[in-house]
């Protein structure tokens, strides 16, 4: 299978591909091309022009930065699987990147793909969500933040505009707080058929706060409030999970039937907060 | 159509590609180097897997423009001076392969894993060789075969 054609331009830097995004109608940015070319090949999507972004090593790093860490929009799963900053203080992130379908694909794609390219079956996008990152947004007029509640707005589409670049996301130093990312799928390298992001705070031996942000259960990555409000008035987690499948509407498809979906986001649920409580 | 500058296996080629091109489709079909085996097409299989600076990669998920100065390996750069490479002779010791159409993929899969360090122990062998299907399904071999040629057993 082809790609439709198309014209071909490398971007220099996060200003040069700023600016030829604004030439041209119709074209896209190509970081990693490992959600965009399967998709170009299968002629879903034929854009006129592609912007590789793929060689703005400006984009690639792991930093500190205050109370967050940094992660440029370019830095490839491999790199955020394995960075010895991002391990120690968001390990969320680097587990999560580990497990993005397999080595080739973590050799190539990058985050700013991932949480860009919007699809509610990606794993990054709920631990995004449940770390209340911060994502950073650049176009022609400057830059902006976008909290990561306000980020994905439907199926594959977010608040990146058309003429604008995702170049970093900011997420929390965790230090003691608890995580876990429990994904199930049905063929090893697959997607998550459901996947469950929990962070919590800990007081005295039991939950005072969880954050917990759903893959795979609607349009977009979704927040499990009810579930969230439960924990925080103090319920246990077998009683709070129940609540997970409130507000979701979760696809049917090959891999699993919506009812099969609400429910495996209970049991996933539960193992991530307890996994989460106890780490 | 583009002017690119491929480094495969050690030589240089400079060559016009359309951005379209795949880079499967590059060494196949413009370089003659027809032992990376399209599986799937569909990025699924890992057949087309080649070292892009020394990392697995699928080349059914690459443009060739993308490779543009990048240092490739496939599976016909591997051997050295008519010697087979340890990965290489392991799958041939170890009877790793049956029809072989997997076999290009998997062994150039199995040469990133062990070079990263990766492939320590049977568990993290099964697990990093992931991105590879064998449809003769001759994993246990396969495994075997990187087993030894990692030195773990
Ligand atoms: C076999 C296979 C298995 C996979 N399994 C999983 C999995 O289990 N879990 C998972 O989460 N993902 C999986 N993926 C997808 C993979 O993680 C992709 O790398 C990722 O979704 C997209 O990143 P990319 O860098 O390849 O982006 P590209 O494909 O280059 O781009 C994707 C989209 O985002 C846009 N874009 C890219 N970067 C930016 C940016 N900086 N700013 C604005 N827009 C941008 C592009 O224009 C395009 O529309 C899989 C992919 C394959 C091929
Ligand atoms: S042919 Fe490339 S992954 Fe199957
Ligand atoms: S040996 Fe036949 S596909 Fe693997």
């Amino acid at each position: 299978m082809i790609p439709a054609a198309f014209d071909y331009e490398v971007a220099e830097s996060a200003e040069h591909a700023i600016a030829l995004l604004g030439e041209r109608e119709d074209a896209k940015l190509l970081a990693g091309g490992h959600s965009l070319l399967p998709a170009m090949k299968l002629r879903l999507a034929r854009p006129s022009a592609l912007i590789d972004i793929g060689r703005v090593s400006e984009l690639s790093y792991i930093r500190e930065d205050g109370d967050h860490i940094a992660i440029g929009a370019l830095t490839r799963h491999r790199e955020v699987r394995d960075n010895a900053l991002l391990r120690a203080q968001c390990p969320i992130v680097s587990h999560t990147a580990g497990l993005i379908g397999d080595p080739q694909v973590r050799h190539r794609g990058t985050i700013g793909g991932s949480l860009a390219h919007g699809d509610p079956a990606s794993d990054l996008p709920a631990v995004i969500l449940a770390l209340e990152a911060e994502l950073v947004v650049r176009g022609s007029g400057g830059e902006r933040t976008v909290p990561a509640s306000e980020f994905f707005t439907g199926v594959f589409q977010t608040a990146v505009g058309p003429a604008e670049l995702l170049t970093e996301i900011r997420v929390p130093k965790l230090g003691s707080t608890g995580w876990s990312y429990v994904k199930m799928s049905r063929r090893a390298q697959d997607w998550a058929t459901v996947a469950v992001a929990a962070v919590v705070e800990r007081s005295n031996g039991s939950l005072g706060k969880a954050a917990i942000g759903l893959t795979n259960m609607g349009g977009t990555p979704l927040r499990a409030t009810a579930a969230e409000e439960a924990i925080a008035g103090g319920s246990s987690i077998e009683d709070a999970v129940k609540l997970i499948p409130q507000g979701t509407d979760p696809p049917s498809d090959h891999a699993a039937s919506s009812d099969f979906r609400l429910h495996l986001s209970t049991v996933l649920g539960r193992r991530a907060l307890e996994e989460a409580a106890a780490r | 159509m583009r002017r690119v500058a491929l480094s495969v296996n050690g030589t240089r080629h400079e060559l016009d590609v359309e951005p379209r091109d795949l880079l499967v489709y590059v060494l196949r079909e413009r370089l003659g180097l027809t032992g990376t085996t399209v599986g799937c097409d569909t990025s699924s299989c890992g057949s087309c897997t080649v070292l892009v600076n020394g990392e697995s990669v699928k080349s059914c998920t690459m443009l060739g423009v993308q490779a543009d100065g990048l240092e490739l390996t496939t599976i016909e750069g591997l051997a050295r001076n008519g010697e087979l490479h340890p990965v290489q002779q392991a799958f041939h010791e170890h009877h790793a392969l049956q029809c072989g159409y997997c076999t290009p993929g998997m062994v150039l899969a199995a040469v990133s894993l062990i070079e990263a360090g990766e492939a320590t122990d049977e568990d993290a062998i099964r697990e990093g060789l992931e991105g590879n299907l064998c449809r003769c399904t001759g994993y246990h071999n396969i495994v075997q075969a990187v087993s030894a040629a990692a030195g773990v057993s």
